[in-house]
């Protein structure tokens, strides 16, 4: 008698009978809830295909500002940083391609974060007029951009043949730093979608975030240029490890950071667990509320 | 033995007062009331029961109608079955796929084609992507809107979007279909092929549970019905009977709305609606007014603190389009006010208004300067009133058909000459 069965679309047999009531839930997420999320998975499909459709429809651009923001950030933070400021690259690698490197993964998370942050109410239409699992909608948000990262990648691809530089094994790790990187923003993209929904207050304070959160993370700067207790509390930061790891794997130089990529994983892992746990004890007010 | 679809014992849902309306909280609010309100359920807000113990059961293949007056809980309950909304109270045993439909085109995205717009919507009222792509070429035709297939949606007529929108809805296959009023959209041609559509699921054996305010409607499709009136249920039985009820009973009508509890009424600290109700020209209490008599809307409100308000009605039409806001502006309204009890009415000239279902939306306002007014009370879809056609001069004319349009009003055309004009069509003596 699970609540899977009936709401599952393929379920063969014979309708099943669910109780609707007031929920009394201990975990954030039981296996029950999981297979529905599973049935559910075609929608979780079209939305985000619709948020792929939908963000470059009328531009003259295209998606080809997927290209041209991280690149012209690039530019920007070159002339500032490096030429302006002195500040230097690790390895005495060129420092456009250093600072790319963070920016690819850096770029999709402040994606994600905005998205998701208003991804509940700018849903309502949906959530106070159909069921599905809630956790859809922030998913799909953290979803849809990485495919504006695999188009940034491209360029990264030109910087190596433009400097005459070979990739390294070490590439292999990426989709693992990405996914680090997604972990990350779905942990903090389930606490502020969620408390959008009382609090109108949290678009206001997505832009201070990520502002703060930019120099606190490694871009501009390598984590081999801190002292080694600030490297250690660097990665507290759970974008710390993803950006330093993500550098490792592209720019194959260096020794790989273990310790500060297990704490910001281990962190990353935390900033989720309590996001689901907090955006599963709201939503069912969502549809009362919004 | 039939086996049941629904069965639902003792439902309630409690919201609190204002929630309905103006959920949107900041942190600000919090810390204007003290910290101590941040943690939900000290609220100091009062309740409203929206469901209050309901129980009714309902057979697999039956076709059921859910009537009331606005406000009357026939929205929630249908919000209940969906799974979109919890119960504070009680329970419902569902046993089947549920499909509902408590708005035509949810989740349509206007940047997207119709195709587009096809696919997706589908999955958001649960089809498969193999069942769309099936049942393609079929939502087409339903629709009639092949030619425009691959064109953005806000780039359709109204009437378009509509019919599209319903051609998905209508292909959806689940057990338990709930359908809320969706069907008073479109133009009379389509409502036709819709109703024939709702039947012939009544007839295939699935459970279907219907709201409408249209009685013709609702006792064509369903033999028994509900009716609910402030959150309970008070009568379940053959239409016939609950519709006789319904119409000639002492329930009152849509078009009267008090709030008799000058603690529980709809407001805040400033100002609270206390009666609404629709008159006609000699101040009778009315649901049905002809197109050819203005209509008063009146409202009734108590001022709490000396401030400068001012009263504020929304009149929405049957397809949800918003016909016009209008406030009152009379110069009394700028100043500060002193506490005490206000009515006043409202007149909508008589041939403005189409044919139809009138929801109105009556609130109390202040105006801030430079900034947006204040909401002091608002109920939305307060009233509820048809206006119709009975006969005399109106802007039909000759015209049988039905009239599109929010508004229908007594135009004075007048015609020039032809010969005073500068025509192209006659232009001797020039090659």
């Amino acid at each position: 008698m699970s609540v899977a069965d009936v709401f599952d679309r393929r379920a063969p047999e014979a309708p099943r009978t669910i109780r609707l009531e007031r929920t009394r839930r201990r975990l954030p997420l039981t296996t029950r809830d999981l297979r529905e999320i599973l049935a559910y998975h075609e929608l979780l499909f079209f939305l985000v295909w619709r948020d792929v459709k939908v963000k470059y429809k009328q531009t003259a651009l295209g998606a080809a500002w997927a290209i041209l923001v991280p690149f012209t950030q690039m530019v920007v933070f070159t002339l500032v940083f490096n030429r302006g400021l002195h500040v230097k690259s690790e390895y005495h690698v060129p420092y456009p391609l250093f600072i790319f490197s963070a920016m690819l993964p850096w770029t999709y998370f402040t994606a994600c974060l905005s998205a998701s942050s208003t991804s509940i109410v700018g849903n309502q239409n949906l959530i106070t007029k159909v069921f599905f699992p809630r956790l859809i909608i922030p998913l799909a948000a953290v979803v849809a951009p990485v495919l504006d990262f695999l188009l940034a990648f491209t360029v990264l691809i030109g910087m190596f043949v433009y400097y005459g530089r070979a990739p390294h094994w070490h590439l292999v790790v990426i989709p693992a730093f990405l996914g680090m990187a997604l972990l990350t923003a779905f942990g903090v993209g389930l606490w502020l979608s969620a408390l959008n929904v009382r609090y109108r207050d949290v678009p206001y304070v997505v832009p201070y975030l990520t502002m703060v959160w930019f120099f606190v993370t490694p871009i501009i700067y390598g984590v081999t240029a801190l002292r080694p207790r600030t490297q250690e509390l660097i990665a507290l930061n759970p974008m710390a490890g993803v950006i330093d790891g993500f550098r490792w794997a592209v720019l194959g130089r260096g020794l790989p950071h273990y310790h500060v990529y297990a704490l910001s994983f281990g962190i990353a892992l935390a900033v989720m667990l309590s996001g689901l746990w907090y955006f599963r004890r709201v939503e069912r007010y969502f549809a009362d509320l919004i | 033995m039939t086996n049941l679809a629904i069965d639902v014992a003792g439902i309630s849902k409690q919201y609190r007062i204002g929630q309905m309306h103006s959920a949107i909280d900041t942190l600000r609010d919090h810390l204007m009331h003290g910290l101590h309100t941040l943690r939900a359920g000290r609220m100091p807000r009062e309740t409203i029961w929206a469901l209050d113990d309901v129980s009714f059961q309902v057979a697999e293949g039956e076709v059921l109608g859910i009537i009331g007056r606005n406000g009357a809980g026939k929205t929630t309950l249908l919000r209940l079955l969906s799974r979109i909304t919890e119960p504070t109270k009680g329970y419902a045993d569902v046993t089947g796929r549920v499909g509902s439909l408590l708005e035509v085109g949810t989740g349509f995205h206007p940047e997207l084609t119709g195709r587009e717009n096809i696919f997706l919507n589908g999955a958001i009222l649960g089809m498969r992507r193999s069942e769309i792509v099936r049942k393609f070429d079929e939502i087409v035709e339903f629709s009639g809107v092949e030619q425009f297939l691959d064109t953005p949606v806000k780039r359709y007529s109204s009437g378009m979007f509509v019919r599209l929108a319903f051609s998905v809805a209508a292909h959806l296959e689940p057990e338990i279909l709930i359908v809320d009023e969706v069907l008073a959209v479109g133009d009379a041609e389509f409502q036709k092929r819709c109703l024939g559509k709702m039947e012939s699921y009544g007839q295939s054996g699935r459970t279907v549970l219907f709201v409408s305010h249209s009685m013709p409607t609702i006792a064509r499709l369903c033999p028994r019905l509900l009716l609910l009136d402030r959150g309970r249920l008070v009568e379940d039985g053959p239409a016939e009977h609950v519709i006789g009820h319904y119409l000639h009973g002492d329930l009152g009508s849509s078009a009267r709305r008090e709030w008799p509890d000058p603690h529980a009424a709809p407001g805040d600290d400033w100002a609270r609606l206390r009666s609404a109700r629709v008159v006609d020209a000699s101040g009778t209490t009315s649901d049905v007014i002809d197109v050819s008599e203005p209509i008063g809307i009146e409202i009734a409100f108590d001022l709490l603190r000396r401030e400068a308000v001012f009263p504020w009605i929304d009149l929405v039409d049957e397809r949800g389009t918003l016909v016009f806001s209008a406030i009152d502006t009379n110069p009394v309204w700028n100043e500060a006010r002193e506490p005490g009890r206000y009515v006043t009415t409202a007149w909508i000239p008589e041939h403005l208004l189409n044919e139809g279902a009138i929801h109105v939306t009556v609130s109390v306002k202040s105006a801030l300067l430079g900034r947006k007014p204040w909401r002091h009370a608002e109920v939305e879809s307060a009233l509820t009133f048809q206006v119709v056609e009975r006969e005399g001069p109106t802007a039909r004319g000759d015209f049988a058909g039905r009239i599109s349009g929010a508004v229908r009003p007594l135009l004075r055309w007048t015609e020039v000459e032809a010969a005073d004009a500068p025509s192209l069509a006659a232009r001797p003596g020039r090659d």
